[in-house]
């Protein structure tokens, strides 16, 4: 293998990127994001009443988040419906992400649930998940204090690249995958993951790298939201 | 000591409207360091010093004073549960919903059944969201036979207009009566063709609301609908 990655990205290079804003309509916020053939569809619904009363947090609203991979969404086997490990775990970790940038004060006892629907994947799910529930959230006129975007860096064979596929990450050799999210503004850390091995300086360059990733993740972001009220000028 | 943004433009949570301490940050907005940043998406407005941002979006929250349009949901010992269309269901107590007296165990469907809608007004929100409702004021009433829309609460404000001249302008054109609460939901009661019409400019409304020139383009599509119909 040459030193080239499969599609011909440079390193750090993410695949194409396009994202929509209100495109369900019965939700109170909804985006869809795509990064090459991972695409994710994320719907709002909320603040709305929280049942069973138990849940109920007197001091402040809380965060509901449910990833979804349909059926037929990966490249291999049909994926299971229902709730399962993978995805309770990928559920909490979109929620712990998008939670602090949340501000839920004003609505106590109160729910925001966030559906993240993929009907197609490959790689990267739980980043471009991530990157359509801000939106999602954004789009739902809830108080945040930044908006979140998300991107995986990887280790194949040695190498730092950006954006892994899923054929990067199931080569037989060497592969480390780091999910990474940050809040653009203030440059703060809202995911870190890791699985692999890589080495203490790697992982500087890798987090350098995802940050300058996720300002560009986020411009699109902006442009996304923005190009919600510029459709009938 | 600049302005990062443009009057009117929209603004996107994190996004950097202003540096330096010139600037002062009102709703939608916070401080930090030299910086003023929104915290939701809408429309930025500057107003002298003061910079905030007008919502495009969002569920209704509850405010003393406003006036809705409720859905009674449950009959309790103390009154009705009206569902208000936010995250908070709000009670219609017996004292505030009528004046008459009424009797320990009577049938208070007699008063407003499951599923009537109400023009209410809010007098209470507590720090929890517990809403009280009235029935007492001007204009307060049991709404009638007619047609519930539901439209973004965020929008109210565009269709009712400046002293009412919007939503005058469609009772008069379509010869309906129009109710909007605060709340987002709108009762229109009409023949039925002009019904309709009023309906369409209502929606369009909603869905036009951020650009300028609404006025105009509400009264031309109404003269146009209207002409079409006769």
């Amino acid at each position: 293998m040459g030193n080239e990655r499969f599609d011909g990205r440079k390193d750090d290079e993410m695949r194409p990127i396009t994202t929509r804003v209100g495109i369900i309509k019965k939700a109170d916020g909804s985006a869809m994001f795509q990064i090459g053939d991972t695409i994710a569809y994320a719907a709002v619904y909320g603040p709305r009443e929280l049942y069973p009363r138990f849940m109920h947090n007197p001091r402040e609203g809380i965060l509901r988040c449910k990833y979804n991979m349909m059926p037929f969404s990966g490249a291999g086997d049909r994926v299971r419906p229902g709730v399962g490990r993978r995805s309770k775990e990928l559920s909490m970790v979109t929620e712990k992400a998008l939670r602090p940038v949340l501000n839920l004060s004003e609505f106590p006892n109160a729910v925001v649930d966030v559906f993240i629907e993929f009907p197609q994947t490959d790689a990267g799910t739980r980043c471009a998940g991530i990157c359509a529930a801000a939106m999602a959230l954004a789009d739902a006129g809830l108080p945040m204090k930044d908006l979140v975007a998300s991107v995986s860096v990887g280790k194949i064979n040695g190498k730092l690249v950006l954006d892994l596929t899923y054929k990067e990450e199931a080569i037989d050799g060497e592969v480390a995958d780091i999910p990474i999210a940050i809040t653009p503004g203030s440059g703060e850390i809202a995911l870190l993951q890791m699985d692999g091995r890589i080495s203490a300086d790697e992982l500087k360059t890798a987090l350098e790298m995802s940050a300058k990733a996720c300002r560009e993740i986020y411009e699109i972001q902006k442009k996304a939201l923005k190009a919600k009220f510029g459709d009938l000028k | 000591m600049e302005l990062l943004v443009k009057n009117k433009s929209i603004a996107v949570p994190g996004e950097d409207l202003a540096h330096g301490m010139e600037y002062l940050p009102t709703n939608g907005t916070y401080r930090e360091g030299e910086k003023i940043i929104a915290s939701r998406l809408g429309i930025v407005s500057v107003d002298g010093r003061m910079i905030r941002i007008i919502p495009v979006s969002g569920r209704y929250l509850p405010k003393r004073g406003d006036a809705i349009i409720a859905k009674v949901e449950d009959i309790t010992l103390n009154g009705w549960l009206c569902n208000i269309n936010s995250a908070y269901s709000a009670l219609l107590s017996l004292r505030e919903g009528s004046s008459d007296f009424i009797a320990k165990g009577a049938d208070l469907t007699r008063y407003y059944s499951f599923g009537d809608y109400l023009m209410l007004e809010v007098i209470n929100v507590s720090s929890q969201n517990v809403v009280d409702l009235t029935m007492k004021g001007q204009g307060l009433k049991k709404l009638g036979e007619g047609r519930i829309l539901h439209i973004d609460p965020n929008k109210i404000p565009r269709l009712i207009g400046k002293a009412a001249s919007m939503i005058n302008m469609i009772k008069q054109a379509t010869d309906c009566r129009i109710s909007a609460g605060q709340n987002g939901v709108v009762w229109v009661q009409g023949a039925p063709g002009p019904e309709l019409v009023a309906v369409r400019a209502i929606n369009k409304i909603e869905a036009e609301s951020h650009v300028p020139g609404l006025t105009d383009r509400v009264k031309a599509f109404l003269d146009e609908e209207l002409r079409k119909s006769d």
